[in-house]
């Protein structure tokens, strides 16, 4: 039979292919002339607001789920169920969107970034589609063979990205840590992909979901015809040894605690909106792919990656946030705060006990997900526009910005206060709450301890930086130098959504839960 | 029907803040008068919420209202005012509207009157700003009545608090400011976590529904670890032994206005905490850790009063006195019972009005000698400057809790209701408190007296800086007696009338220099500008009024949360 394809579903993936491989024709074709570097970059902004918009359209359209590449009941063994490999639903579309807005505001970063220095200009925006279509599918696949050739689409071509800038050296070492790191981790994660699909016989997520749980029989398991769960001891050791590969894989790629240390030296090797795409649509994209695995295909086996998810959040956090408050240049600080903030938004998984509890901490961790993209874009638009001036960025630049450019320094601030989590910044108050409130539900009192003690350390280093904002200066410091004025599109529309989201974090809610 | 008031009691000083962002050139030339208007629009409502309050209902929530705000939390924008938020939302916009008026009264270029703008100048609007976004907290907190909004106004306190100390204060601002931040976040959080779990189990976060239900619902293991945790988060605010270790940093580098808002309301914020959400929400819980709060609250008494005494800067020991009064305050909520409670929140509006009296008094003290150093200081203030000492013997006695005055009657009732505990909790174990609670109060009085004998009294030993006497005349110090003593304030005054207002470099960076206290070079050039001044006196008038108002007829502050505190004991009583 003829596979059908949905391709109004796959259409957000499939439109950002296109554009890429169009951004790559028209780099190779257009004589090399001035304005070409921008209208390659409105090209690939172009792309990503049409496919931003297929997600709002089947957003809108889609009351029901809309899934592809399936498998039909006829075709699976008998008494199955039709497994699909590709499936969008709340879930999918809230993190695509996520991905996206983000996008244009990397987009918008990049033009500024590559209007000065010789970055190759077609390349770039090549590479980044790639990963935007690789962030645009995890969150779709709903089997293990396609979770990890789309996240090895959002991570090949950041190795690329990171070394951009061929003329800096810092930035090949970064790009030579990053590729080490994922490969390796790729590589971890595969193998546990080999053993859980070696005891369940199965890809997709659906199926693994009810073998592991005990609901079909495992063919991988020795006592065939019989469930995981009536074997003697229980839990066979190598679906714990399984399990515990691919979530070491993904932590990998949200920078968790033990497999957090390339952080810092790649945020601060990359150019910056290289930077700002590893902490915000790159970890999407990981937290997107733990939580399938975790809580669709895993759910059975939750006993054993709680307590393991719970570590490492604690751990996570507390690392980040040590680690931050010894920085003195800003980007590696947001890079360790970023690490750290990856812990915030692992802590509701650590309670995910049971389905409806767990959709209840999807919806936490994705909340927090969605707002804490919101800042750390925001803060990492300025840290951009700042870095036009002083190249080598330390927090001590910073001093006196207030005076200098009011709204960068205002905008950072806001951004700032946000993610420490005190009003004004609602936003990052309330997404706090939200996690909190999801631990302290599921009784992991001890998580939240750590997780509140965290938020005090955290908030030191955030106010140390903003307190720098309004620190009058007296030396001359050369004036903010105009940079291309598409960064101030990138500030402007990261600072509208945290405010808005401050405002109105009843959106984010809506959307999420 | 008086549903916008609370409303516009908020939005206003927001508004305020808000237009000083938008249009800063059009209101630049006006900003002491701006900053004066909006507090004293505010005052203005909070004077009509007085007015039109119905005192014959004082246990229920007036003037509410209730919107939903984010469903997805549970969070519900639903203000109102009772007996026991009343007497505290007018002290806010009263304390508010005089810090403004010692700010920006007249020319707003005296000793510390920080409103004048001018090149080096202390960022007139940033203060504005800042106050007005600190009154927008304060009077939340006091309006708010569901647990997630009360947090929230909790929190909006502490970054314009953070930046008042940390851009106005003195030498020492920027690990004072850390200090504080630090600490009081680290107990709100704990304070979140106490309020989510009463949450999770209750599945409301409206206060009233909450407060009427008398603890039902939770089992008393839940009560007594969110009481724990809630009260941590008010202890640190309030701040209780041994909590208390930021308030004397934070108030000795604190601006003037600083201090006295940080004395006058913010640590009320804490004490108000119990008796709106931990008490009541928590009956069970809080008659578990009463005797423990009432061992924390004695010893912060006494420990207090022996700090006080081993002190040798003025604002330093008006801080630590602050931790003795609220010890009154604390063992007052300790008790359970409706007198203690009453006298514990009696003693919480004298103390805001004494101590922002004696703050503002420390401020000009210290504008006027340019320290703040007892020894230093040298007596003979009531020959000296006679009104200034006439009033910081005032407001001392006031403090120590002399009959007749605000801060007798809320130790008294305070102790009052140890004699006479709830009956759950030991009697002998609190009348043990009381006893020392009495010895405490004995020791208030000792450090104040003693303050006042080494100030206010005795000769006068050290030229204050006028134009009758220039700089270069000054004598160093009496040589004999006063040597000692005498010749390093002598030195500090000369430095400082000298000091140009662009020399930066006795400070290691730029940053470490305190902003200049505008008006340093005017005080040399008026010769009988020491004495107090007329916006001195238009901001302590009104303090010194309510004190004796308060002192002398304590009714009308009793009869305000004697049914409220009736109602909110309910579950115990």
């Amino acid at each position: 039979m003829i596979q059908q394809i949905d391709y109004f579903a796959i259409a957000p993936p499939l439109t950002l292919a296109l554009f890429a491989g169009l951004v790559l024709l028209l780099d190779a074709f257009l004589p090399a002339r001035r304005g070409v570097k921008p209208a390659l970059g409105i090209v690939t902004l172009g792309g990503v607001l049409v496919a931003l918009g297929f997600v709002v359209a089947q957003a809108v359209a889609g009351a029901e789920t809309l899934s592809t590449f399936c498998v039909p009941a006829s075709l699976a063994e008998a008494g199955a169920a039709e497994q699909c490999s590709f499936v969008v639903d709340r879930f999918t579309l809230v993190l695509a969107g996520l991905v996206l807005v983000a996008a244009v505001v990397i987009v918008l970063m990049s033009m500024t970034e590559l209007a000065e220095g010789d970055i190759p200009v077609g390349e770039w925006h090549f590479l980044l589609l790639c990963t935007l279509t690789g962030a645009v599918t995890l969150p779709a696949s709903r089997d293990l063979i396609m979770l990890v050739v789309a996240l090895e689409l959002v991570s090949l071509p950041v190795f690329a990205l990171t070394a951009m800038k061929r003329y800096d050296g810092r930035s090949s070492e970064a790009a030579v840590k990053l590729f080490l790191v994922s490969v390796v981790s790729t590589a971890v994660m595969l193998f546990g992909v080999s053993l859980l699909y070696g005891i369940a016989g199965t890809v997709h997520l659906s199926r693994l979901s009810a073998v592991v749980s005990g609901e079909l029989p495992a063919p991988g398991w020795p006592q065939a015809a019989t469930s995981i769960m009536d074997a003697g001891h229980g839990l066979p050791g190598i679906v714990t040894v399984g399990i515990v590969l691919v979530v070491a894989g993904f932590a990998f790629k949200i920078a968790a605690v033990p497999f957090h240390a390339w952080a810092a030296d790649v945020y601060q090797g990359a150019p910056i909106p290289v930077a700002a795409l590893l902490s915000v649509i790159s970890k999407a994209a990981g937290f997107a792919g733990l939580i399938l695995v975790l809580v669709v295909a895993l759910p059975g086996q939750s006993s054993t990656w709680i307590p393991i998810v719970a570590i490492i959040s604690a751990l996570t956090m507390t690392a980040g946030n040590l680690l931050a408050m010894r920085q003195r240049s800003a980007v590696r600080l947001l890079a360790w705060s970023s690490v750290a903030q990856s812990g915030y938004i692992l802590a509701p998984l650590a309670v995910a006990f049971g389905a409806e509890s767990a959709s209840g901490a999807v919806g936490a961790s994705v909340a927090y997900l969605v707002i804490y993209a919101a800042m750390n874009l925001g803060a990492f638009a300025v840290v951009m526009l700042v870095s036009r001036t002083a190249a080598r960025n330390e927090l001590d630049d910073y001093r006196g910005l207030a005076f200098r450019s009011p709204v960068a320094a205002l905008a950072l601030a806001f951004c700032l206060i946000c993610l420490a989590g005190l009003p004004p910044g609602l936003a990052g108050l309330f997404a706090k709450v939200v996690v909190f409130r999801e631990i302290v539900e599921g009784e992991a009192g001890w998580l939240a301890v750590v997780m509140a003690v965290n938020t005090v350390i955290g908030l030191y280093y955030y106010v140390a930086w903003t307190a720098r904002l309004f620190t009058p200066v007296r030396a001359a410091v050369p004036a903010v130098r105009r940079a291309f004025p598409a960064v101030w599109g990138a500030v402007g529309v990261a600072l509208v959504v945290a405010v808005l989201f401050s405002v109105a974090p009843q959106l984010v809610l809506d959307l999420t839960s | 029907m008086t549903g916008w008031l609370p409303i516009a009691l908020l939005a206003v000083p927001l508004l305020g803040a808000f237009l000083l962002l938008v249009v800063p050139a059009a209101l630049r030339p006006v900003l002491p008068g701006y900053g004066l208007a909006v507090s004293g629009v505010t005052l203005a409502l909070a004077a009509v919420l007085l007015a039109t309050f119905d005192y014959g209902q004082t246990a229920r929530p007036q003037s509410t209202v209730d919107l939903q705000w984010i469903p997805g939390l549970d969070l519900r924008f639903h203000l109102g005012v009772d007996g026991i938020s009343l007497p505290l939302i007018v002290l806010t916009a009263l304390l508010t509207f005089l810090c403004f008026a010692y700010l920006s009264w007249g020319d707003a270029r005296r000793p510390g009157q920080l409103l004048h703008p001018g090149p080096e100048g202390a960022r007139p609007r940033a203060l504005v700003f800042t106050l007005l976004v600190l009154e927008v907290g304060m009077i939340g907190t006091f309006l708010a009545l569901d647990l997630l909004l009360f947090f929230v106004f909790f929190e909006i306190v502490l970054v314009p608090m953070y930046f008042l100390i940390a851009i106005w204060g003195g030498e020492g601002r920027r690990a004072a400011a850390v200090k504080f931040i630090l600490y009081t976040l680290l107990g709100s959080v704990v304070m979140l976590l106490g309020l989510l779990l009463i949450w999770a189990q209750t599945g409301t976060l409206d206060i009233v529904a909450l407060g009427q239900a008398h603890g039902a619902g939770m089992s008393r293991a839940v009560q007594v670890l969110a009481f724990v945790a809630v009260g941590l988060g008010l202890a640190v605010k309030t701040p209780m032994w041994p909590l208390h270790t930021w308030l004397p940093d934070a108030h000795t580098q604190a601006p003037t206005v600083g201090s006295v808002l940080l004395a006058g309301v913010l640590l009320k914020m804490g004490t108000y905490g119990f008796a709106r959400i931990a008490i009541p929400i928590l009956p069970e819980g809080a008659a578990a850790v009463a005797p423990w709060l009432g061992a924390l609250a004695v010893v912060g008494i006494i420990y207090g009063s022996l700090a006080c005494l081993a002190q040798r800067d003025l604002k330093r020991m008006i801080a630590y006195s602050s931790v003795g009064h609220m010890g009154f305050v604390l063992l007052g909520f300790a008790t359970l019972t409706t007198v203690g409670i009453n006298g514990a929140l009696f003693a919480n509006v004298a103390h805001g009005l004494i101590t922002g009296l004696l703050f503002f008094l420390a401020g000009s003290i210290k504008e006027r000698y340019h320290t703040a150093d007892i020894p230093s200081l040298g007596g003979g203030m009531l020959a000296k400057l006679p009104h200034l000492g006439a009033v910081l013997t005032f407001a001392s006695i006031a403090s120590l809790g002399l009959p007749g005055l605000a801060g007798f009657w809320g130790e008294m009732l305070a102790l009052l209701g140890a004699f006479q505990p709830a009956e759950i909790l030991p009697r002998a174990l609190f009348l043990t408190f009381m006893a020392i609670g009495g010895l405490g109060a004995v020791l208030t009085a000792a450090y104040f007296l003693v303050m006042l004998s080494r100030v206010t009294h005795g000769v006068p030993a050290v030229p204050v800086a006028t134009r009758a006497e220039p700089p270069d005349h000054l004598p160093a110090a009496g040589p004999g007696e006063h040597a000692a003593a005498g010749a390093e304030p002598g030195d500090r005054t000369v430095i400082a009338t000298l000091r140009l207002p662009g020399d930066a470099a006795t400070w290691e960076t730029l940053d470490e220099r305190p902003v200049d206290p505008i008006g340093e070079d005017h005080l040399t050039a008026e010769p009988e500008a020491l004495d107090i001044q007329r916006y001195e006196l238009v901001a302590w008038v009104p303090l010194i009024v309510l004190i004796l108002l308060f002192g002398l007829w304590p009714k009308l502050l009793l009869s305000l949360t004697t049914p409220a505190v009736q109602s909110l004991l309910g579950a115990l009583s």
